[in-house]
């Protein structure tokens, strides 16, 4: 265990816990209130944003934010209107900002930068800065969702009942948009814009199989988050494998042990089970 | 004192190019069990919709306690909404006792944790609906009567004057549904609140509320059941031949005569 005495390799460890819990935390309104696709989409359009820091000569972190921030506004207030459906809204940001990334990135000619980096992530390369960035913004999140828990629970399980005790739903969900925009960008250096979505998705929807309670869910959420995180990056090392995909395959692995012990699931057999009986004894 | 709670005028409601509400006028007054009937596609629902706020309407007016539904300010809190049953996702992870508790989320206040006081107040609309045995329950294990308890509990935890129910009958069999509203006609009683419920089910409805809106896009009558159910009424709800069966004064069921186009039974909009 040399290894963790490395300044790279603590880095990435903290890494792995600051994004394990965040990603988990807002996954489990993304779970919940399907917005899979949107994750999906959010990250993919933040190719648009690194291109943009790339070709000015800023740090992209800066540029991903406020792109992947008018992204999620962006899909936001097309649906809103109601005129473009939420996931067409998705698609057509979606590509139309890795469009734009891999023009942008492409008229800059001779450009060397780790682009592969940024798409599938490595979280062995994140620095001082980044590490600093994605605990400040990861706490900001944090703190928002336990500020507004009660409200961005009652909007999650029923926004109508939300509309009607007056809560300013328009601004809930621009924030709850805002958070999976940011949530994304911190995390896109360690496990990269193709697989960020994974890390938001895979915990949440392995949590909800086995919770029956929201706050056990949130809390099984992170557990399963910051375990494949750790996992993830220490098999990682071991094996000297990607980290990000191999975070990823981790937890699609406990999402598949979930699915297995899910009590739903035996629920559902013992029903079907009973339902025989009842059936043979009529 | 003026004790009128609910009340509309010349209300017109439309979406996109076409009518859904036309000219409504009538007032629910305060302690008052109102049914609102009528067909599928009759307008009740977006009735209830516009009364809450959610829709705006395109002409007239609609008032709840003397003010317009989103003006109401801090007199939301008088008014519970138990929604349709089919818009709830009961696989949500959610136990009874807070699913009641988010009902009160306006009354505790944004930023805010429920206190001791609103965990007293969920614990007593549970008690009303008789559920206090299954507070800790997960929403989806209930059956389909008692989820709908749990909704009015959870409407009932902001201590309303007036609870509004959008069709509270609609996931339950025949059986379910006569002894729910014997339940609620019994709750009516005791709290003495303003009651406000949409139905289709007209027969069942009229035996137990003070006074029914019978809706057909229009306001076709309103008033006292055994005095505005007649059949005229009825064919201008249903749009075609239609008629009671009552035990003695008593409503019993809508069934239409015999020739009649059975294509117009039902107008959807």
């Amino acid at each position: 265990m040399d290894i963790l005495t490395f300044a790279f390799m603590q880095r990435a460890l903290i890494s792995a816990t600051i994004i394990g819990t965040v990603c988990a935390v807002i996954g489990v309104y993304v779970v919940l209130r399907g917005m899979a696709f949107i994750g999906a989409g959010i990250a993919h359009a933040s190719f648009g944003g690194v291109a943009i820091g790339i070709t000015l000569g800023v740090h992209p972190l800066f540029t991903t934010i406020l792109f992947c921030l008018a992204t999620a506004w962006g899909i936001a207030f097309l649906s809103e209107e109601r005129k473009v459906r939420e996931d067409s809204a998705v698609g057509i940001f979606f590509a139309s900002s890795m469009a734009f990334g891999v023009l942008l990135i492409g008229i800059m000619k001779g450009y060397q930068a780790d682009l592969f980096g940024y798409l599938f992530g490595n979280i062995l390369a994140v620095s001082s800065f980044d590490l600093w960035s994605s605990l400040v913004i990861g706490a900001l999140v944090i703190f928002v969702v336990w500020l507004l828990f009660k409200e961005f629970l009652l909007f999650t399980f029923d926004p109508e009942l939300a509309r009607v005790a007056g809560l300013p739903v328009k601004m809930l969900n621009l924030l709850m948009m805002s958070m999976i925009a940011v949530t994304i960008v911190i995390s896109i250096k360690s496990v990269g814009i193709v697989l960020v979505s994974a890390l938001i998705v895979t915990p949440a929807a392995s949590a909800y199989l086995l919770s029956d309670d929201f706050k056990k869910m949130m809390l099984l959420s992170i557990l399963i988050g910051v375990g494949s995180t750790w996992t993830g990056l220490l098999l990682s090392v071991w094996l000297n494998l990607a980290s990000g995909p191999t975070i990823v395959m981790v937890a699609t692995l406990i999402f598949f042990i979930c699915y297995f012990l899910s009590p739903q699931r035996r629920k559902l057999q013992r029903d079907i089970e009973e339902l025989k009986v009842e059936v043979k004894e009529k | 004192m003026n004790d009128i709670v609910i009340a509309c005028e010349h209300l017109c409601v439309a979406y996109q190019d076409k009518l859904a509400l036309e000219n409504i006028t009538f007032n629910i007054h305060r302690g008052q069990f109102w049914g609102i009937l009528g067909p599928n596609g009759s307008g009740k629902t977006t009735l209830l919709r516009t009364m809450l706020g959610l829709i705006e309407p395109l002409s007239g007016t609609v008032s709840l306690f003397g003010r317009a539904p989103r003006q109401l300010g801090a007199l939301r809190d008088k008014i519970g909404y138990v929604p349709q049953y089919a818009q709830i996702d009961f696989n949500f992870p959610l136990r009874v006792r807070e699913m009641v508790m988010l009902g009160r989320s306006r009354k505790i206040g944004m930023g805010k944790r429920a206190g001791a006081d609103d965990w007293r107040a969920v614990d007593q609309a549970l008690a009303r609906v008789e559920m206090t045995d299954l507070a800790d329950r997960q929403i989806g294990r209930l059956s389909g009567g008692q989820r709908q308890r749990a909704l009015i509990a959870r409407a009932l935890a902001l201590e309303p004057d007036l609870l509004m129910l959008d069709e509270p009958t609609a996931a339950l069999d025949v059986g379910a549904t006569e002894g729910f509203y014997e339940w609620i006609h019994h709750m009516h009683r005791q709290m003495q609140i303003t009651l406000l419920l949409v139905s289709h089910d007209v027969g069942v409805v009229s035996r137990y509320v003070s006074a029914v809106a019978c809706l057909n896009k229009r306001l076709v009558a309103h008033g006292l059941p055994q005095e505005v159910l007649g059949r005229e009424t009825l064919e201008g709800m249903y749009g075609c031949d239609a008629m009671f069966f009552r035990h003695g004064d008593v409503p019993h069921m809508v069934v239409s005569t015999p020739g009649h186009d059975h294509s117009h039974e039902h107008p959807h909009s």
